[in-house]
């Protein structure tokens, strides 16, 4: 899958933080040709991480006003992003902060999808809660499709 | 939120502490002109990592404990490894001493150049973060993200994988680089030496409030080197200690408003750890290019306004630049990558110097090398008293400021100590009530 890069974002031990990374695992399971990658340190790396990709996807965990486990699904490359929606975050640097950032640098890629996991808990040493759990493997998929329906 | 009257009280929320590592929460009561009340509020320590040590072998340390921080992962890895080790009666010299050095100073380039430009520099520009600072100041926002890249470059050569490096173990490495391996990095590092240097002339024109103050400071001390990796625990009333006293000296106690617990120094109470400290206990030990831009800057040999804590960040990344250079130049190839390491049933201490501050582990583990108990004290939990002290002295000094310039004014004395929150917590206000 030239061009693409899938990019599961968050913290493997605290709580539904992890989900960005379990994710991103999944998709590996499920289509082991499509480049992976974790950031579990800053998302102002992202930046250097997508560089020569053409289409990009971003899994990480948000804390909004949804209900645990809703997904959402944003395309920054043509919209900006919701600043609130993922400013609560375990990073110093959010997500959205470093997307942004990228636009402003002209570093965004061509294409770029962001999945934003509505987290519920996220205590040190917690696995992911129900909610959040339900939803990993029909993100991972969605995903997969999305990404080699380009192909 | 409106002022109803003098006896009122006032609540101002602010819906996070922006720019600070994880999250964190401040509260602090006004009564006229007197703080009443301040409590950092600051949850989670470190406890579920030293709780899931337990049970697992001692080699397995470094892997574990990196994932505590991802800003400073080598902090933790290395702390580990040292308090491991000397539980086990080893001590790594030579070539391995200085890559791990080396892979430190990586750590410190990376977190300096992040906290300096990212999270700091838009305070004193005025700007609300980093991304309307680099809308205006592009080049800038562009030289500190490459400095940091340099910090990552380096800890991916030697540490094997970008973040939670995992090429570090108990007794050295598992592999160990060729000098030609480490030939690239140093032009590398030459640049980040220069964008160092430009960076602490930068942020020497900034505008800084007269705040000093006559802190406690504790770091490290060491007879030949600026700290980082060993030494005495030393502080600004001569305390001069070992490692394996910390304990004996530095007491933390559990508060009722943070889940995290607070740190004092006996004979003292709260005390500050970080770059500041380092700097002002260990002047001497910096190398003239450092200590002539540190004069050009404005600084003594002892600094003791937070505020003016980014300078001395900015000369602890051109220090590492420096350092990483100098052991480039001299490195022979180590013939092993690690030394054995025995287990032997004790106890093991270890201090380093995270680029927040000084950072303490202590482990106990059996004949088998298996962990039964593990105690690790990040720097930002040693600064909490400190960080509450100058917010109450912020507060006290400003209370007549209107209520969103002192909001304001509180994140950014926070944010002096680089408080790195995700080590010790998750959640994030900022609430001022005047009654």
């Amino acid at each position: 899958m030239p061009g693409s890069l899938v990019i599961g974002v968050g913290n493997r031990y605290r709580g539904d933080d992890a989900v960005g990374i379990v994710v991103a695992r999944r998709v590996r399971e499920l289509a082991p040709e499509i480049p992976m990658q974790l950031e579990e340190a800053e998302p102002v790396d992202l930046m250097d991480r997508w560089e020569g990709a053409v289409r990009v996807v971003v899994v990480d965990a948000v804390v909004s006003d949804s209900a645990p486990g809703t997904v959402h699904r944003f395309e920054p490359v043509h919209t900006p992003l919701p600043a609130q929606l993922f400013r609560y975050s375990t990073h110093s640097f959010s997500v959205a902060e470093a997307v942004e950032l990228a636009r402003t640098l002209d570093r965004l890629p061509p294409e770029l999808v962001l999945y934003g996991i509505e987290g519920e808990r996220f205590t040190a040493g917690a696995e992911l809660s129900p909610a959040v759990s339900a939803v990993v493997d029909e993100v991972a998929r969605r995903i997969v499709a999305e990404v080699t329906g380009h192909a | 939120m409106n002022s109803e009257g003098p006896r009122k009280t006032k609540t101002v929320k602010v819906d996070y502490l922006a720019r600070v590592e994880g999250e964190g929460a401040i509260y602090v009561r006004v009564k006229g002109d007197r703080v009443t009340d301040v409590k950092l509020r600051i949850y989670e320590p470190p406890r579920f990592f030293e709780a899931f040590l337990r049970g697992r072998h001692f080699t397995e340390a470094p892997d574990i404990t990196a994932r505590i921080c991802g800003i400073c992962p080598v902090a933790y890895q290395m702390t580990s490894v040292l308090a491991m080790e000397q539980a086990c009666g080893v001590k790594v010299e030579g070539p391995l001493r200085d890559l791990r050095r080396l892979l430190y100073c990586g750590e410190w380039i990376e977190s300096h150049g992040l906290h300096v430009y990212m999270l700091h520099a838009p305070d004193f520009l005025g700007y609300q973060g980093a991304v309307e600072m680099a809308k205006d100041h592009r080049e800038l926002v562009q030289r500190g993200l490459q400095l940091k890249k340099v910090g990552n470059e380096l800890m991916t050569l030697l540490g094997g994988r970008e973040i939670h490096p995992i090429n570090m173990k108990v007794g050295g490495f598992y592999r160990v680089p060729t000098r030609s391996e480490l030939k690239p990095i140093t032009e590398r590092l030459k640049w980040a030496r220069d964008a160092a240097l430009e960076t602490v002339r930068w942020v020497s024109t900034f505008s800084f409030p007269d705040y000093d103050q006559d802190y406690e400071f504790v770091a490290l001390r060491h007879p030949e080197e600026y700290p980082v990796n060993e030494g005495q625990v030393v502080s600004s009333s001569g305390l001069g200690i070992d490692p394996t006293e910390y304990e004996e000296y530095f007491q933390e106690e559990h508060v009722e408003h943070s889940t995290a617990l607070h740190s004092r120094l006996r004979g003292h109470d709260a005390y500050f750890v970080g770059p500041m400290a380092r700097y002002s206990l260990n002047f001497d030990r910096l190398p003239p290019l450092v200590q002539e831009a540190a004069r050009e800057a404005g600084l003594g040999p002892v600094c003791r306004n937070p505020f003016r804590s980014i300078i001395v960040r900015s000369l602890e990344i051109l220090y590492a630049c420096e350092e990483s250079l100098r052991i480039i130049a001299a490195y022979e190839r180590p013939d092993v990558p690690a030394v054995p390491v025995e287990p032997r049933a004790g106890v093991g201490m270890a201090c380093t110097e995270a680029p927040r501050g000084l950072i303490y582990h202590r482990y106990r583990i059996d004949d088998a090398g298996i962990i039964q108990d593990a105690k690790i004290v990040p720097p930002t939990s040693q600064n909490q008293r400190t960080i509450e002290a100058d917010l109450r002295r912020v507060v006290e000094q400003n209370h007549m400021l209107a209520e969103d310039k002192l909001t304001w004014l509180c994140e950014q004395a926070t944010r002096n100590y680089d408080p790195c929150i995700s080590c010790s917590t998750h959640f994030l206000k900022l609430r001022i009530e005047r009654e």
